[in-house]
């Protein structure tokens, strides 16, 4: 997972010439890590600190009357202000778009990027929204009936992508 | 369509468990945020319909109500007795019954009459929110509590939490020892015998007669109103007799063997049961708990609406 984090680091540079303006916001729960992971190997190559923002989409949902039984809000977090900058969303797995959806809508509400971008640590296809990634670490082809998911160490203990039968609702 | 965390309606805090009320307050914290944003809204609850159904007055606990629905982007309608077909002498089923014709979701209700909002849960199919009912419950309230004081002692396990002052008429003070109690606080009411239920020792907590001793055994006070409407009964001697014996004053908790966090559900009556220099002092966090209604009373509404297809 390192090498790959730090490949879509390099890409993050290049694709937006350096890191001024440059912030990269994690959806909640996995994307915060992944983008402080992805953050750190940027300030390697650059020496330059790059901003770092959380976002919890909760209640940007769209599927609030279907939600399970333990729907805990998290924390958001935008240290500064988006006005003018280019935003990059980082999570882990892009399946439907939804999430993203989501993460647009409330990323408006703080203020207006010069733009927005989307990188991902797995893409797997799926998509019932027409969203795609600029930055991906790894595709893979991954059928509906298969739940996609992104282990990382301060999470879950350990690095490591995983495909589990899809039992009830994940 | 109920809440798979709360069930259908929010009635009080005795029939809440541990774990739910964690998760209430949980829920609550990180909505906090959304009040300090420039755009103080979310699009949670959009398209859903909520009615104010206030009977007695409110300031603080209908406008934070309403701001909380607003802040999840639920449309809302104020209705009070004054003004309202309820002073033609309609019924409290019907008024609701007529709204429900409406197409409405969730109803918020204030009433005199303890056990009102479940009187209405009972008969209408849109969810209720208690927002206060005679002398029984006002669970956003004892919710809110909870969390200023999470907010300033962590886990409320074990932590010494003094209720002051008129316990006999306050449903403020019944949800906060319902609430506190399930969390596992130590609890402990002082106030004139004459304003104390008659079984307050049955509920298994502390019962100071001098505030003295009170302070010297809490870690935190939550003072509630005299409220003066209701001290027609001769309940006690007079209002500067009461700030004498039981009024929290900085030369009380000057005392104290360590820093006392105050806390009052409002409106206070300044110089009756808290002194100003109390109130508005470093240890107050009475504006706190103002702050916390909004956010808690978000995480309600937010819990609430969260419903599962039947069956799902």
């Amino acid at each position: 997972m390192a090498r790959t984090l730090r490949r879509m680091a390099d890409e993050i540079v290049e694709r937006f010439s350096g890191t001024e303006d440059l912030i990269l916001v994690g959806i909640q729960r996995r994307g915060v890590q992944l983008a402080e992971r992805i953050a750190g190997y940027i300030t390697e190559r650059e020496g330059a600190i790059v901003a770092l923002g959380a976002l919890d989409i909760t209640l940007y949902r769209d599927d609030l009357q279907t939600i399970g039984p333990r729907p805990v809000v998290g924390k958001t977090d935008l240290p500064l202000s988006l006005d003018h900058r280019t935003v990059v969303i980082v999570d882990d797995v892009l399946y439907t778009g939804r999430t993203v959806r989501a993460a647009m809508d409330e990323l408006a509400d703080f203020g207006r990027p010069a733009r927005i971008a989307l990188a991902v640590l797995v893409d797997r296809g799926g998509r019932e929204l027409p969203i795609h990634a600029d930055i991906v670490g790894k595709r893979i082809q991954a059928p509906s009936e298969l739940r996609v998911d992104v282990l990382i160490r301060e999470v879950d203990g350990e690095d490591g992508v995983v495909t589990v039968p899809r039992e009830g609702e994940g | 369509m109920n809440s798979p965390v709360l069930g259908k309606d929010l009635l009080g805090l005795e029939t809440l468990s541990a774990e739910q009320i964690r998760l209430i307050l949980d829920t609550a914290g990180p909505l906090k945020e959304i009040s300090e944003r420039t755009i103080k809204k979310v699009p949670a609850l959009r398209g859903m319909t909520i009615v104010n159904l206030f009977f007695e007055a409110s300031t603080r606990t209908r406008i934070s109500f309403e701001f909380a629905e607003k802040r999840l982007s639920a449309d809302t309608v104020n209705v009070g007795a004054a003004g309202s077909s309820v002073s033609k002498g309609e019924t409290l089923v019907d008024t609701a019954r007529n709204l429900e014709a409406m197409r409405i979701d969730m109803v918020v209700i204030r009433h005199g009459a303890s056990g009102a909002a479940k009187f209405l849960a009972d008969r209408i199919e849109s969810k209720v929110v208690n927002a206060g009912d005679g002398t029984h419950e006002h669970p956003t309230q004892g919710l809110l509590d909870l969390l200023t004081l999470r907010d300033r002692l962590g886990d409320l396990a074990g932590r010494r939490v003094c209720i002051c002052g008129d316990v006999l008429h306050s449903r403020v003070a019944r949800s906060n020892l319902w609430g506190l109690k399930k969390l596992g606080a130590e609890v402990a009411v002082c106030g004139p015998r004459s304003l104390l239920p008659n079984a307050i020792d049955e509920m298994g907590v502390k019962v100071f007669d001098r505030i003295e001793a009170a302070i010297e055994w809490a870690e935190a006070l939550n003072i509630l109103r005299l409220q003066l409407e209701r001290m027609q009964g001769g309940y006690i001697p007079s209002l500067r007799e009461y700030n004498r014996v039981f009024g929290v004053t900085r030369e009380r908790l000057d005392r104290a063997p360590r820093d006392i966090i105050i806390m009052h559900p409002g409106p206070m009556n300044r110089g009756v049961e808290i002194d100003s220099d109390v109130a508005d002092g470093p240890h107050s966090v009475i504006l706190d708990q103002v702050t916390n209604g909004v956010a808690i009373r978000m995480a309600v509404l937010y819990l609430l609406a969260g419903g599962r297809p039947e069956g799902g």
